[in-house]
C-alpha cells in the first residue's frame, strides 16, 4: 500500500530544458585523488612550512659548498672554539721571543733602579706586612703577552702572580690563578702568555719569604687588552698583514670548533652525510622492502609464510643494539647497518597492502583479461601502494637521521675528518659549557630537519587519507 | 584459554629463536674480529699459551666452541672484559644494572603517566588551544634528540644554580633521589611524546562510540565515563607500545647516562664501544638483547590477559 502511495505519478515530473542553463548545473571539476591531495597538501600551513624548510635545506647541502668554499677540514690554531662572527678585526702584534722577552728584563732593571733602595732586613725577620709595591707593565701587553715588573720586597724568596679575569674586578679579594711563581731578584718580572685573550684582566702579586709566609697581594694592576693576533697566524689570514695594523680575519659566521676549522663549512659537510645517509637508507630499505613483500604478497603460500617469519625475527630484534653490533664488529659504515635492519618494515607493510589490494576487483578483472604478475604488479598494485609508501618513507626519513645521529653521538659515526650532524654533536658537547654554539648549530640542524620531516609526513597522511576528504 | 596458551608458545618460541638468533650473531661477530684474544697475556710461553687455549676452548673447532658458547650463555656468563683485566662482564652488570634500571623505571613511569594523561586532556579538548599546544609538543618531542634535551637542560640549570646558589637540582652525577630527577626528565621525554599522541588518537577512537552515548544517556556523571567507560578502553594502545618503550627507554639512558655521567650498565655499554671493548660490547648486547626482548614478551602477554576482545593470533608486535 504504501509503495504505490510513495511512487511519483507521471504527472509529478517537469521536463528540464537541455542542455541545462550555467545556473542549473552543479558539477565541480573532476579531480584525481593525487591531484586532491595536492591541493589539501599545499592548503596546510606547518606542510608548506617544512617544504620550503627542506626546501632551504636542499640549497644549502647542494649549492653550499660552491657558495661558501671554505676547507671544512682546515684547522687554525689562532682561532680555536671561537664564536660566530663577521669579519672580526685584530691588530697583528709581535710575539716575544724568549731572547727578546729577557733582554727587555735586563735593560729595565738597569734603566729603573728603585728610588730608595729599601734597607735589608734583620737576620730572622718575618716577612711583614708591605705586600710587594710598584706592580707595572713593561712596554705594551698584548694577548701574546703581558710583562709585568714589580720591586723588589726585602726578605721574599719569591713572588707568586696571580691573574683574575676582568670579570672577577666585581668580587673583591679574588686573586684568581696563581700562574708562576717568580724567584727573587733585585728587579723581579715575569711574562704572562698563559691563554691570554682580549678583554679585561687583574694580576696582583703576593711574596714569599724562605718559610712560606706570604705577604699581603699588591695593588692589582689592570690590564685591557684589544685582540690580536701574531704575524704568522695573521699571514694566514691575510696575506697583506703587517706589524701593528688591524687586519680583517676571515668571517666564521657560525664560529670555529676545537681545532679552529669553519664551522658552516664543516655543517654543509655533515648536511651531505647526514641527508644522504637519511634519505638513501629509507629508499634502499623502501627497494628491498618493496622486492621481498611484494613477492611475499603476491605468491603467497610458503614464500608468504618464510618471509613473514623472517621479519619476524628481525622485528623482535632490538634494532639500534644490532646497528651497533654490526658497525663495531663488522666495520660496516652507518648507511649498510640501517638499511640492513630497517627493510622490514616497507616489506610488510608491502605484503599487507598487496595483499588487501590482491581480491579487489579491478586486479581480478584484470587478472580475468590475462594480466601477468608482472603487469599486475606495476601497473595495479605498485601504484595504489603509492601513497601509504609515501607516508611511510616521509616518515622513516626523520627516524634514519635520528638513528644515524644517536650512533654517531655513542661514537660510531662516519670516519673523521668527515663529520656528520651527529658527530658535530658529539664533539661539541666536550666543550658544550665552554663554547655552546659547537653543540648548538648541529643540534639546531638536527632537530629542524626532522621536525620539518615529521610535519611533512603528518601532513602527507592527512592528505592522502580519503576519510578526510571533503573536510576542511 | 587454550587460544592464549597457543599464542603464548607462540611468542615466547619467537621470543627464544630472537634471542638465539642474537647470540649466534655476537658469536660470528666474535669470531670474525681480527685479532688473538690472547694477545694481551705477556710473556707467554708456548706451554701457557697451550693451556690457556685449551681452558678457553680455542683449540676446539668452531663449532664446538659455539656448543661451549651457547653453554656458558645459557649460565648467564658473558666473559671477562678486554680492557679491564679480572673484571667479569657479569660483575659489571651486576654493579651497574640496578642503577640504570632505577633510572629507567623512573622514566617509564614518568612517560606513561604524562602521556596517559597529557593525552586525554587534549583529546577531551580537541582543537583548543591546549590541544594544539599538546600536539606541538609531542612533535617537538620526536622531533628533538635527547641528547639534545639533555645538554640544553643541564646548561640552563646549571645557570640557574649559579645564579641562585642552589644545589637542589644537580646536572649531574648519582646519589640521592634529586639525582635522578633530571635525567629521568629527560629519559621519559621522547616515550612520554609519543606516548601522548597515541593517547590522543586512541581517546578520540573511544569518545564518539556507542557505549559512551549510552553511558551519558543514562546519566552517568562525565567524570564516571571518562574513568570507567573511556579510559579503559582508550588505554590499551598505550599498554601495547609499553613493552617497545622500555626498548626506547633502554637505548635512550645510553646517552643520557653518559651526558648526566651516571655509573649505570648504558654509560658502560657507551664506554666499552668507544675503548672497543669487545666482550663488553658483545656481552651487554645479548644481555640488553634478551632482556628486551623479555620485556616485550611480558607486556604483551599482559595485554592479551587484559584484553578479552584481542584475537591474539596474527598480533606479532
Amino acid at each position: 500500500m504504501s509503495t504505490t502511495s510513495n511512487t511519483p505519478a507521471p504527472s509529478e515530473f517537469e521536463r528540464l530544458p537541455w542542455p541545462r542553463p550555467p545556473e542549473a548545473r552543479r558539477e565541480r571539476p573532476s579531480r584525481s585523488a593525487w591531484q586532491d591531495a595536492w591541493l589539501r597538501l599545499k592548503r596546510d600551513a606547518w606542510a608548506v612550512g617544512s617544504a620550503s624548510f627542506l626546501g632551504a635545506l636542499a640549497v644549502f647541502t647542494l649549492a653550499g659548498p660552491l657558495l661558501w668554499p671554505i676547507d671544512p677540514a682546515a684547522p687554525s690554531l689562532a682561532r680555536l672554539s671561537e664564536l660566530p662572527s663577521l669579519g672580526r678585526q685584530v691588530r697583528v702584534v709581535a710575539k716575544d721571543t724568549p731572547e727578546t722577552a729577557a733582554r727587555a728584563a735586563t735593560e729595565t732593571v738597569s734603566r729603573d733602579t728603585p728610588e730608595t733602595a729599601p734597607p735589608a732586613p734583620a737576620p730572622g725577620e718575618t716577612l711583614a706586612a708591605p705586600p710587594p709595591a710598584h706592580l707595572r707593565l713593561l712596554g705594551a701587553p698584548n694577548v701574546l703577552g703581558v710583562r709585568l715588573v714589580w720591586q723588589a720586597l726585602p726578605g721574599a724568596a719569591s713572588y707568586t702572580v696571580y691573574r683574575a679575569p676582568g670579570p672577577a674586578l666585581l668580587h673583591a679579594q679574588a686573586l684568581g690563578v696563581p700562574l708562576a711563581e717568580v724567584p727573587a731578584s733585585p728587579q723581579p718580572h715575569y711574562q704572562d702568555s698563559f691563554e691570554l685573550g682580549p678583554g679585561p684582566w687583574l694580576y696582583s702579586v703576593v711574596a714569599q719569604n724562605s718559610d712560606g709566609d706570604e705577604s699581603p697581594p699588591s695593588q692589582p694592576l689592570k690590564v685591557d687588552l684589544e685582540p690580536g693576533m701574531a704575524l704568522g697566524d695573521a699571514l694566514s689570514e691575510n696575506a697583506e698583514a703587517r706589524l701593528g695594523e688591524l687586519i680583517s680575519l676571515k668571517a666564521h659566521p657560525m664560529g670555529t670548533d676545537s681545532f679552529g676549522r669553519d664551522l658552516l663549512a664543516r655543517l654543509i659537510q655533515g648536511a651531505r652525510i647526514s641527508l644522504s645517509i637519511g634519505l638513501l637508507a629509507p629508499l634502499l630499505a623502501l627497494f628491498i622492502g618493496l622486492g621481498v613483500g611484494g613477492a611475499a604478497g603476491l605468491f603467497g603460500g610458503k614464500v608468504d609464510l618464510w618471509v613473514m617469519r623472517v621479519t619476524d625475527v628481525f622485528l623482535a630484534l632490538p634494532f639500534l643494539l644490532v646497528a651497533i653490533l654490526l658497525q663495531v664488529t663488522l666495520g660496516l659504515p652507518p648507511l649498510t647497518a640501517l638499511v640492513a635492519l630497517s627493510w622490514v618494515g616497507p616489506a610488510r607493510l608491502v605484503r599487507g597492502q598487496i595483499l588487501q589490494l590482491r581480491e579487489q576487483e579491478f586486479v581480478q578483472a584484470s587478472r580475468l583479461l590475462g594480466a601477468g604478475p608482472v603487469h599486475l604488479l606495476l601497473q595495479h598494485l605498485l601504484p595504489n601502494t603509492l601513497g601509504v609508501l609515501l607516508v611511510a618513507v616521509t616518515f622513516a626519513i626523520p627516524q634514519a637521521i635520528f638513528t644515524e645521529a644517536f650512533l654517531s653521538f655513542i661514537g660510531l659515526g662516519v670516519e673523521p675528518p668527515a663529520a656528520s650532524w651527529g658527530t658535530l654533536c658529539n664533539d661539541g658537547i666536550r666543550t658544550f659549557l665552554t663554547s655552546p654554539h659547537e653543540f648548538l648549530f648541529p643540534a639546531l640542524f638536527i632537530s629542524g630537519t626532522v621536525l620539518s620531516f615529521n610535519l611533512l609526513g603528518d601532513a602527507l597522511r592527512d592528505a592522502l587519507d580519503p576519510k578526510l576528504r571533503g573536510r576542511s | 584459554m587454550n587460544g592464549f596458551f597457543r599464542y603464548f608458545l607462540k611468542r615466547l618460541a619467537l621470543g627464544v629463536l630472537t634471542v638465539f638468533v642474537l647470540a649466534t650473531a655476537t658469536f660470528t661477530a666474535l669470531h670474525l674480529i681480527p685479532g688473538d684474544p690472547l694477545l694481551s697475556e705477556k710473556e707467554q710461553t708456548p706451554e701457557l699459551r697451550a693451556s690457556l687455549m685449551k681452558q678457553y676452548h680455542l683449540d676446539q673447532p668452531p663449532l664446538v666452541q659455539y656448543g661451549y658458547f651457547l653453554k656458558d650463555l645459557s649460565r648467564g656468563e658473558f666473559g671477562i672484559s678486554f680492557t679491564q683485566p679480572n673484571r667479569k662482564v657479569n660483575d659489571i652488570i651486576r654493579d651497574h644494572f640496578p642503577v640504570s634500571a632505577t633510572l629507567g623505571l623512573l622514566a617509564i613511569s614518568l612517560a606513561a603517566t604524562g602521556g596517559i594523561l597529557l593525552g586525554s586532556f587534549s583529546a577531551l579538548r580537541r582543537g583548543q588551544a591546549l590541544d594544539r599546544a599538546t600536539l606541538f609538543w609531542v612533535i617537538l618531542g620526536v622531533s628533538v634528540p635527547n641528547f639534545v634535551i639533555a645538554a640544553c637542560l643541564q646548561l640552563a640549570i646549571s645557570e640557574f644554580n649559579q645564579k641562585t646558589g642552589t644545589e637542589w637540582l644537580p646536572v649531574g652525577g648519582w646519589g640521592s633521589f634529586h639525582h635522578r630527577i633530571l635525567p629521568a626528565i629527560v629519559l621519559a621525554l621522547g616515550t612520554q611524546a609519543f606516548l601522548t599522541r597515541l593517547m590522543r588518537s586512541s581517546l578520540l577512537e573511544v569518545v564518539h562510540q556507542d557505549y559512551v552515548r549510552t553511558a551519558r544517556a543514562k546519566g552517568l556523571s562525565p567524570l564516571r565515563i571518562f574513568f570507567v567507560h573511556q579510559l579503559k578502553n582508550a588505554v590499551l594502545p598505550v599498554l601495547t607500545y609499553l613493552g617497545p618503550s622500555i626498548a626506547s627507554v633502554t637505548t635512550g639512558g645510553f646517552v643520557v647516562e653518559s651526558v648526566f655521567a651516571i655509573p649505570g650498565l648504558g654509560r658502560y655499554f657507551v664506554q666499552a664501544i668507544q675503548q672497543l671493548d669487545y666482550t663488553v660490547i658483545l656481552g651487554l648486547t645479548v644481555f640488553y638483547g634478551s632482556f628486551l626482548v623479555l620485556m616485550v614478551l611480558a607486556v604483551d602477554l599482559l595485554y592479551g590477559l587484559v584484553d578479552p576482545r584481542i584475537s591474539l593470533e596474527g598480533r606479532t608486535r
